[in-house]
């Protein structure tokens, strides 16, 4: 295959890189939630890739279809997004338990208080 | 039917009660039938594990589809035995709950209970299943419960621990399920027993090395491996105590069971530790998990993060009994496995004890306690014997097996470096002791009194424990051994 032919592949690392890069570097934890999700659904193209056949039609049994796509890694990747959205809501939640209790939600204000031993 | 068929209900009784104990009103109601559940999964889990330990492996096939293509339950000694000290110290833990869950959380605890249900059920479904999907999504079941549970706590800085503890169990979790494609691309197979049957065949794949790495680091993260452990002092520290009393006892060994299951069942001891340098970079991260844990905690003000610091050093111990990849290593993981959380509980429900009566967990506030409170501290200074490795309590068991693997591994210098971090216990929890003992309570501090009766007797319940594994250590070595066997299998060789 060439360099095109791992196309979804090259999509699969940037945006991984991209969600990771997010996570770490953002200070805003709405941002980070938001890299957190960028990061988790390059991994749902990863698998989703891995179940395409070219030439595959959709897993459906019918009548003419002989070649279909692995319906497997649909399956998880319905499970895994169902999973993402869950810890989407917790986090977002949490942020807004965070602005309620500390008026801000960027991490850099923050970071000074949780590692205070006083108090 | 016998109870060993209900081997499934050890995850499906706390799933299913999660349900209702979020619906029921008041305070004391979800509390007793959490108790229940997780007793009757421990009834369960105390079955099995003599049937898991003398047969080859249990199996479930749920919906009756037979594996490999549908999801199984696959019980063997290893995770039979995790799954006893699991429930087990859900039970004991819950016995300790309502008087300290009284005192932090106000309003009806429905919801509060049924998300501890749904972490329980998390922890043991990763424990029970033999899927490798299966334990990405109860992995994510009980994580999501744990970071709802710490942002529970008292003090605001609770939610800033879970949110960081979030973030970084998501990154995990998703490593660990990036490494599980890598795994299903090559083989087209999740089922573990499975992917160990075919993962042989492919010993160059690119893809398979990414997916050990992977899962490594994604489990590594959960388990509080050292350079991985951030998440974890803040929130053991600002978590409600019985949370904290919890995960301490529970949540990083499960972790490690992953590791474990992955590193010898899935890809084989011969594949892991020789493709990547794992016994090297394990033993390296360990110790310095030891060193760096032990070290930070001898200066901590507050003790619940002290101890979270020392888990952190525990943590290396187990790993490096794993690094050492003989079945004695093993072997001595498995048993600090379990009398570490057997040890941390004790010493987490005593800090609990003190925190009910005075509300505060710092060094500073504790100073003459040891008058007012005896039974509290005289709990926290016999589980700390525990946690240094004095003869007759179970941390010194499991800290023998652990020199014996090493001089077995002709690593004379690992018992030195286990000796000194030992010491360095000594000095954290002296400091505790001193503090309590031997200096004056301060002038006008109002008297307090000894923590109720219903703290105390599953505080010493659990220290009884920890004297009681120190000396009968047929149950705790036996399955053990059985454990580390199980994971070796049969005839696979070690490097």
């Amino acid at each position: 295959m060439t360099v095109l032919g791992f196309f979804n592949y090259w999509v699969v690392v940037i945006l991984m890189m991209i969600g990771f890069y997010c996570v770490i570097a953002r200070g805003n934890m709405v941002k980070k939630i938001m890299g957190l999700n960028l990061f988790q659904t390059s991994v749902f193209i990863l698998f989703v890739s891995a179940g395409k056949i070219v030439g595959g039609a959709t897993p459906i049994v019918r009548e003419g279809v002989e070649v279909y796509s692995n319906p497997l890694p649909h399956v998880i990747v319905l499970t895994a997004i169902v999973v993402g959205v869950a810890i989407t809501a917790v986090g977002l939640a949490l942020t807004v338990r965070i602005q309620e209790a500390y008026g801000t939600i960027e991490d850099d204000h923050l970071g000074d208080d949780i590692d205070d031993e006083e108090d | 039917m016998t109870l060993l068929e209900f081997m499934p209900f050890i995850v499906l009784i706390p799933l299913i009660a999660s349900g209702i104990v979020a619906l029921l009103p008041g305070r004391n109601l979800p509390w007793l039938v959490t108790l229940l559940a997780a007793t009757a999964s421990a009834v369960i889990a105390a079955v099995v594990l003599p049937a898991a330990i003398s047969e080859p492996a249990l199996s479930y096939p749920f919906g009756n589809w037979p594996p490999p293509f549908g999801i199984e339950y696959r019980v063997d000694a290893a995770n039979a035995f995790v799954a006893l000290l699991v429930s087990g110290m859900a039970a004991i833990t819950l016995l300790w709950a309502p008087k300290s869950v009284a005192s932090e959380i106000h309003g009806r605890l429905g919801t509060f209970y049924a998300l501890f249900l749904l972490a329980l059920a998390g922890l043991l479904g990763i424990t029970l299943t033999g899927d490798a999907f299966n334990v990405f999504v109860f992995l994510e079941i009980s994580s999501l419960a744990t970071y709802t549970l710490i942002a529970y706590g008292k003090d605001r800085r609770a939610l800033l621990a879970a949110f960081r503890y979030l973030i970084m169990g998501t990154v995990g979790a998703t490593f660990l399920l990036i490494g599980i494609a890598f795994l299903y691309m090559v083989t087209g197979t999740l089922n573990m027993a499975d992917l160990a049957e075919r993962l042989p065949e492919l010993r160059d794949n690119n893809a398979v090395r990414a997916a050990l790495a992977f899962i490594i680091v994604g489990m590594g993260l959960k388990l509080a491996l050292l350079p991985l452990h951030l998440w974890l002092p803040n929130a053991y520290a600002y978590a409600p105590n019985f949370v904290t009393v919890f995960l301490a006892g529970t949540a990083t060994k499960v972790a490690l069971y992953v590791m474990l299951r992955f590193i010898f069942t899935v890809f084989s001891p011969d594949y892991s530790f020789v493709v990547l340098p794992l016994s090297t970079v394990l033993m390296v991260l360990a110790v310095a998990g030891m060193f760096a844990g032990s070290w930070v905690a001898m200066f901590q003000i507050h003790l619940k993060r002290m101890l979270a610091y020392s888990s952190i050093a525990q943590v290396g111990y187990m790993v490096l009994g794993v690094s050492l990849a003989t079945a004695t290593g093993l072997t001595a993981a498995f048993l600090h496995l379990f009398n570490h959380a057997l040890i941390k509980t004790a010493l987490f429900m005593a800090i609990g004890c003190v925190m009910y009566r005075t509300g505060s967990a710092k060094l500073d506030d504790l100073r003459g306690l040891g008058r007012q409170m005896p039974w509290t501290l005289t709990a926290f200074a016999l589980a700390g014997l525990s946690i240094i490795g004095v003869p007759t309590t179970a941390g010194f068991i499991s800290k023998w097996y652990l020199v014996l693997a090493s001089i077995e591994a002709g690593a004379w210098w690992l018992v030195v470096l286990v000796l000194i971090t030992s010491l360095m216990a000594v000095y954290y929890i002296w400091r505790v002791i001193e503090a309590a003992w031997f200096s004056e309570r301060p002038a006008g501090a109002a008297p307090v009194p000894e923590a109720p009766l219903a703290l105390l007797v599953p505080t010493w319940l659990v220290v009884a424990l920890n004297f009681y594994f120190g000396l009968d250590t047929r149950l705790t070595v036996g399955a053990s051994m059985a454990a580390a066997d199980a994971l070796l299998g049969s005839g696979a060789g070690l490097p």
